[in-house]
């Protein structure tokens, strides 16, 4: 099947889904480490010259770092959940279910036994989203999107009955929400944050930029949020260097091939998904507990979603996933911060960076990607110079345009599961 | 799977019918439990929906609830026939309806053009806010189904936008509203069981009968279903796959791009804070309940509607109404299931079937062991 | 070859002894029955270690049924399976694995976007504290590597590997498990001849160090020259074993029909003088930009069928799909006169040429729908299938009804799914459609591929009966005899380009074997490792000057 593919395929289709991008360069080469200090250090600069230039210090404050932290760490819970079920070839757009599961079932237990009963709760509630997904989706062989686009409509369903059921008559509760809950603990790194915290007032180019980003991670910070950061290396260990791992990603590239080495496809792609719905409930635990102190309706809004987005823009690696979680975290926490000004002056940094891709997409002879991405560039320094602030509306879909803009301009370099979001049948392999 | 073409064979029929059927019994049946796990009588309950529902006031206001429901399923059916996920129904429709409300309230015209203008500007955004889906699709390969999920949330971006009093609403109290559309600009409603319904359900169901006929009778109805079907032999009989994926994606927005005008022209005139969101995902459920088939979808929104409107009887009898929205989602994943099932035992038993009428002239006969060895090199 | 065992071994016998030693693997009274059908019957088979065991026969012969219970995929109602001298039974490929039986699938079961590390240990992986250690996974590749040979890197992805790479990959695989014994299903299809050469000096090197292998083919050439014993099934059941030094590729072939040889003669030639179909300088290109069609140019005359012989993957299916217009293309197309190089597949299709795909499954059918809607298919803006953009249902289904008829369709009703039918009914609709409206051109790959005997003789004389009526056909099969029984020209295909022509009339199975691997001495230049050893002897010479003598108007 493998190999006769590119043959009895027929072209001229290109519909096959975001990988089937035209292969205008054979080399499709995922980015390696060497380059993550680079684009680190990058965005670094370009974030300095930004402020220095426009004067918004909001874009490297502490106080923009802490909330961008917090705001990203829903957004990359969601985004890990999206990546393990997809690593064994699950598409699971019911995060966002999956998550409400999790706001509500963490709140409802933080109230009785505590907070960090409460996380466990919510990872549970999740995961027995998960559970649901993999029955239809695995067991039954249902198409994914079809079944998570159910699991979005059960889970708020299933949140809202309980809350009528357990939350009215408590004391601030209701249908729509719980009773307040106490949070779990948060920590600060003595000495590390007065110390950056102070460096950070100077307003130097490059050192209080950096002092405050970091001076905002290291302060009043949740240990849960720590939980979720040291998720990502997790998963990454889990999943890339295990035989564990590898057999879960194995079903997500050639279940076929796996069922043939003795893999037992069906066991590692429930154990996938019901992981996915934990990551996923542990994301709305931690909006109810940790990002406020009670469960409320809509509280997850649509960050399912955006962390599938950031999936997608990590290009199913938890690296990349997690810079498209702080990435979308930080357009947030930007709009609270000095909203309007500092959006705006984002701009100015988008449009640097457009133009650098521009440059490099020029530089390896993709001309027409990189003259769509040189117009957008010209647009987007346009409209920095042309205005004077961003209305809020459109700082929230900074996730979903730029995942559009990902999709559209780097279509080629992502490199999705191969079986991924095809329904597997034991012994139906030709 | 052919479920428009398909001859009034009884059995059939039969299959079409059990899964919903079986879907429904248990989405009841899980339903009681939980009542009575919760100290309800289940009898009680569903009694009292039903005596309530089948009002003639509430009549009214289920098909009210239908005509949006029904158009928002019809248009995710369009993407279903063609293995396209429009997941994108609500920001199109939410983008439309805006646009619609805006452009109806700006300009004066006799009566009946003055509702075209509104349906043609509601047509014509919807298409076009799909088109940048199908645009992708076609030219950079990139799955409809994340990109019309974060088209949503972009539209849903530019209509909160839009509705701020700097663009294009004003505040009337603790709303926001657009300006309201003249009179001339309204869909009169249908005296209807002593209440009126809105006129716009003419319109629905007229929409669905077009779906009907293009689905079935028609060349490009053909060309659809054969995509999809199975691409490559649609590619292979001739289908232009890529003007038909677009094509497709138009089709399916400009029908989404008329699911807020019942609302919009037979009852509220203008797009403001409350106008009702979510329908495009309730579409989505409703078009997997119908089976994408017209009338089946029709049946289905009504089901919606009455689950939504009947449940309301619920808290005077101090039972939580909201055990109506997990009914509902229970009935989508009972649903799915059970037609993949339906699907499973149909193909089986019609193999059977076909072998039993041919008897020993079937393959069997002819000697080699042909089609076992076409299996595996199929 | 590999071993002089084989020079002592007794000869022609069905049931070989070993003097000296136990057999690797003994099948004995396998019998498999699906149901209506029996798979396998009275199977034997004795093979001997260290030896190179070809298992030939045709389509459908019961060669993958037959591996799929030695690899315990499928169970056998009866028989005994035996290994190393002890009986055992499987139940899962796992339990074959164990007994140290190894597959290499044809189909190969890797993925693109592992490494060949991962792809190689998956499922067997060696972990320290729970992490895979690719340290000594590596080096365990490497050992297996050098030891047979093989030249596998563990570091690469395997999407950056070749066919041949790949195939030595899933031989490390199996290698890797421990299998002392390999079963190779159709090893060649896939492979241009530097790789099946060097896939023949992978498999010495496998028996030198003791392995045994299976090699299940239907090309006759290649057995010869690969194994050191050939057992022929036929219809289900083992017919005899011989040594390769014993027959004729001519013998072997006979064995494998039968007495019943397959007729698919053409009887007289209808060939006109009215070009129907001509190809300029056609060219198609991979994704890498790679010519995998490569200047082609010919010309088919009405009542002439042209066979188009290759190994399969030498750009037949690009060929079929650039003159259908799926793939875009260089060069020029003209049917009838009519310059359609610019046109789409669908008016193409109007101008009159008919379909029969490669994978009537993926290509030629809706599963899910029913039989008449199949035959709408493809023809959407004709008659009868179509008035004023409308289908026209009622006269679809009476032309239905007239195909079942007419070429014996076994169905109940046109309203029954295509995936009911068997893959013979199945192809038969698919011919019928594609002859129905009278195309000037038909386009067949692989028109009996997987279908019983009898649709397989019908089909032909389907085919028959509408040259006879001025078609013109473009032929592509895999089945040699077919080609030469069917054709009025040959040419041969090798890596996207015609490289010689033969006259059906004159030219045997063999020699076009050998044209089809580049052993004849063409334009192309012939590789350097030709099967010249074998019995396939004076075929190229022959095939060369047979077809300067025959149908010269195609020619360049």
């Amino acid at each position: 099947m493998a190999q006769l593919g590119s043959l009895t395929e027929v072209s001229g289709t290109g519909t096959a889904g975001p990988a089937a991008g035209p292969a205008a360069t054979p080399a499709r080469r995922r980015v390696g480490w060497r380059t993550v200090p680079l684009v680190v250090f990058v965005t670094a600069v370009l974030l300095s010259v930004t402020r220095v230039i426009t004067g918004a210090n909001d874009l490297t404050s502490s106080g923009s770092a802490g909330a961008a932290l917090r705001l990203a760490v829903p957004i990359l819970l969601a985004g890990l959940a999206g990546l393990w079920a997809e690593r064994a070839g699950v598409v699971n757009i019911g995060l966002e279910g999956m998550m409400v599961l999790g706001t509500w079932s963490g709140a409802y237990v933080a109230l009785d036994h505590g907070p960090w009963a409460g996380v466990l709760a919510g990872i549970l509630g999740g995961a027995l989203g998960g559970l649901l997904h993999a029955v239809a989706t695995v067991t039954f062989g249902v198409d994914h999107i079809v079944s998570g686009v159910a699991l979005n409509l059960l889970g708020p369903g299933v949140a809202r009955f309980l809350s009528a059921l357990v939350f009215t008559g408590r004391q601030g509760g209701g249908v729509t929400q719980s009773p307040q809950v106490r949070q779990p603990p948060t920590f600060t790194v003595p000495g590390l944050s007065s110390g950056l915290l102070s460096l950070e007032k100077h307003h130097w180019f490059g050192v209080s930029d950096v002092a405050g980003i970091l001076g905002g991670l290291v302060t009043g910070t949740s240990w849960v949020t720590l939980m979720a950061l040291l998720l990502v290396p997790f998963s990454f260990v889990v999943l890339w260097w295990t035989p564990f791992g590898l057999r879960l990603r194995s079903c997500g590239e050639n279940p076929y091939a796996a069922e043939s080495l003795g893999v037992n496809v069906y066991l590692y792609k429930y154990l996938a998904v019901i992981c996915s719905g934990g990551f996923a409930g542990l994301a709305g635990a931690f909006l109810s507990l940790v990002a406020s102190n009670y469960y409320r309706e809509d509280q997850t809004g649509g960050r399912g979603f955006i962390g599938l987005a950031a999936m997608i823009f990590g290009n199913w690696r938890p690296g990349g996933l997690a810079a498209g979680a702080g990435l979308f975290g930080y357009a947030d926490a930007l709009q609270l911060r000095q909203g309007e000004t500092s959006v705006h002056a984002l701009l100015l940094g988008f449009g640097l960076a457009l133009v650098l891709f521009a440059g490099s997409l020029f530089a390896r002879r993709q001309r027409a990607v990189g003259g769509v991405a040189a117009v957008l560039a010209l647009g987007v320094l346009a409209l920095y110079q042309f205005t004077d602030t961003i209305p809020q509306q459109f700082t929230t879909a900074t996730p979903y345009v730029t995942t559009l803009l990902v999709l559209t301009l780097a279509s080629q370099r992502l490199r999705m599961p191969a079986a991924d979001g095809h329904v597997y049948r034991k012994g139906t392999a030709r | 799977m052919a479920g428009l073409t398909a001859r009034l064979d009884p059995w059939r029929i039969g299959l079409a019918l059990a899964a919903p059927l079986a879907a429904l019994v248990f989405s009841v049946a899980l339903m009681s439990v939980v009542l009575l796990i919760a100290g309800h009588s289940p009898a009680l309950a569903f009694g009292q929906m039903a005596d309530f529902g089948t009002q003639p006031g509430s009549v009214v206001q289920i098909l009210d609830k239908s005509a949006g429901y029904y158009l928002s399923a019809l248009a995710v059916a369009i993407g279903f026939r063609m293995n396209l996920f429009n997941i994108g129904v609500d920001g199109q429709y939410r983008m439309a309806a805006m646009c619609a409300a805006v452009v109806g309230a700006a300009v004066t015209l006799p009566p009946v053009l003055h509702v075209g203008l509104i349906i043609l500007v509601a047509v014509v955004v919807g298409a076009l806010w799909a088109g940048i889906a199908g645009v992708l699709k076609v030219t950079r390969g990139v799955s409809e189904v994340i990109s019309t999920i974060m088209l949503n949330f972009v539209g849903g971006s530019i209509v909160a936008w839009m509705l701020t009093p700097e663009v294009f609403a004003v505040l009337q109290g603790n709303n926001v509203t657009t300006r309201p559309i003249p009179a001339s600009g309204q869909v009169p409603g249908i005296p209807f069981l002593g209440g009126t319904v809105y006129g716009f359900i003419v319109i629905a169901a007229l929409v669905g009968v077009g779906y009907w006929f293009l689905l079935g009778y028609t060349r490009f109805g053909f060309d659809l279903r054969a995509t999809g079907l199975s691409e490559p032999a649609a590619v292979a009989s001739g289908v232009a796959v890529r003007r038909m994926v677009l094509s497709s994606m138009l089709l399916s927005g400009g029908v989404a791009g008329l699911v807020g005008l019942p609302q919009l022209l037979g009852a509220s005139y203008a797009y403001s804070l409350d106008f009702p969101a979510g329908i495009g995902f309730t579409g989505i459920a409703i078009a997997l309940l119908g089976r994408n088939h017209p009338i089946g979808v029709a049946l289905a929104s009504v089901l919606w509607g009455f689950l939504d409107v009947s449940n309301q009887i619920l808290d005077l009898n101090d039972i939580p109404k909201e055990i109506v929205t997990i009914m509902q989602g229970t009935i989508v994943l009972a649903v799915v299931i059970a037609y993949e099932v339906v699907r499973r035992v149909a193909v089986a038993q019609e193999r059977r079937r076909v072998a039993a009428r041919l008897g020993d002239d079937g393959p069997a006969g002819s000697g080699g062991p042909g089609p076992v060895e076409s299996a595996a090199v199929a | 070859m590999s071993q002089q065992a084989a020079a002592s071994g007794p000869a022609g016998a069905s049931s070989t002894t070993a003097v000296d030693d136990v057999p690797a693997v003994r099948l004995e009274g396998i019998t498999k029955r699906f149901p209506g059908v029996v798979a396998n019957r009275d199977v034997t088979l004795t093979v001997r270690k260290g030896t190179v065991h070809a298992v030939v026969g045709e389509n459908g012969a019961g060669k993958s049924t037959l591996m799929k219970i030695l690899y315990g995929m499928q169970r056998p109602d009866e028989g005994v399976i035996e290994v190393d001298g002890r009986p055992v039974s499987f139940h899962r490929p796992s339990d074959a694995i164990k007994a140290g039986i190894g597959m290499v699938h044809q189909h190969f079961k890797l993925a693109d976007n592992l490494t060949v590390l991962e792809n190689v240990v998956l499922g067997d992986e060696p972990a320290q504290f729970g992490v895979l250690s690719r340290r000594v996974a590596r080096q365990r590749i490497r050992e297996i590597s050098d030891r047979y040979g093989l030249d596998v890197d563990p570091d690469p992805l395997v999407e950056d590997l070749g066919v041949g790479e790949r195939q030595r990959v899933e031989i490390l695989k199996v290698l890797y498990r421990g299998a002392r014994t390999l079963i190779l299903d159709e090893p060649t299809a896939v492979l241009v001849p530097q790789e099946v050469a060097e896939l023949f000096g992978a498999l010495e090197e496998l028996t030198r160090e003791g392995l045994t292998v299976i090699f299940i083919s239907h090309k006759l050439d290649e057995v010869l020259q690969v194994a050191d014993e050939i057992t022929v099934m036929r219809r289900g059941t083992t017919v005899t074993s011989v040594l390769p030094a014993e027959v004729t590729s001519r013998q072997l072939a006979e064995l494998m029909v039968g007495s019943q040889l397959p007729s698919p003669a053409t009887g007289e030639s209808t060939v006109t003088d009215r070009v129907v179909l001509e190809v300029a300088g056609l060219a198609v290109r991979d994704r890498e930009g790679r010519a995998v069609v490569d200047d082609v140019s010919f010309v088919i005359h009405a009542g002439e069928v042209l066979g188009v012989a290759g190994v399969e993957g030498n750009g037949q299916a690009e060929l079929i799909d650039a003159i259908m217009g799926i793939r875009p293309a260089a060069g020029t197309v003209r049917l009838d006169g009519v310059d359609v190089t610019g046109r789409t597949t669908r008016r193409r299709r109007e101008a009159g040429i008919g379909f029969v795909p490669e994978d009537r499954i993926r290509q030629g059918l809706l599963l899910d729908s029913p039989l008449w809607e199949n035959r709408v298919l493809g023809h959407q803006t004709v008659a009868p299938n179509e008035r004023r953009g409308l289908i026209d249902r009622r006269s679809a289904r009476a032309d239905t009804e007239r195909i079942v008829r007419e070429y014996d369709v076994r169905t109940p009703s046109i309203d029954v799914t295509a995936s009911a039918l068997s893959g013979g009914n199945q192809q038969k609709l698919i011919v019928g459609r594609e002859m129905s409206g009278d195309p000037r051109l038909l386009l067949a790959a692989h028109p009996t591929r997987g279908v019983d005997v009898g649709a397989q003789a019908a089909i032909w004389d389907h085919l028959r009966r509408a040259r006879a009526d001025g078609l013109a056909v473009l032929l592509i099969s895999a089945d040699l005899d077919e080609l030469i029984g069917l054709s009025d020209s040959l040419k041969v295909i090798l890596r996207g380009r015609f490289v010689s022509d033969a006259d059906p009339a004159t030219v045997t199975p063999e020699e076009l074997g050998s044209a089809m691997t580049g052993a004849a001495p063409s334009t192309d230049g012939p590789s350097t490792d030709g099967p010249s050893s074998a019995g396939a002897g004076p075929g190229p010479a022959e095939a060369q000057s047979a077809g300067a003598a025959t149908s010269a108007e195609g020619e360049r």
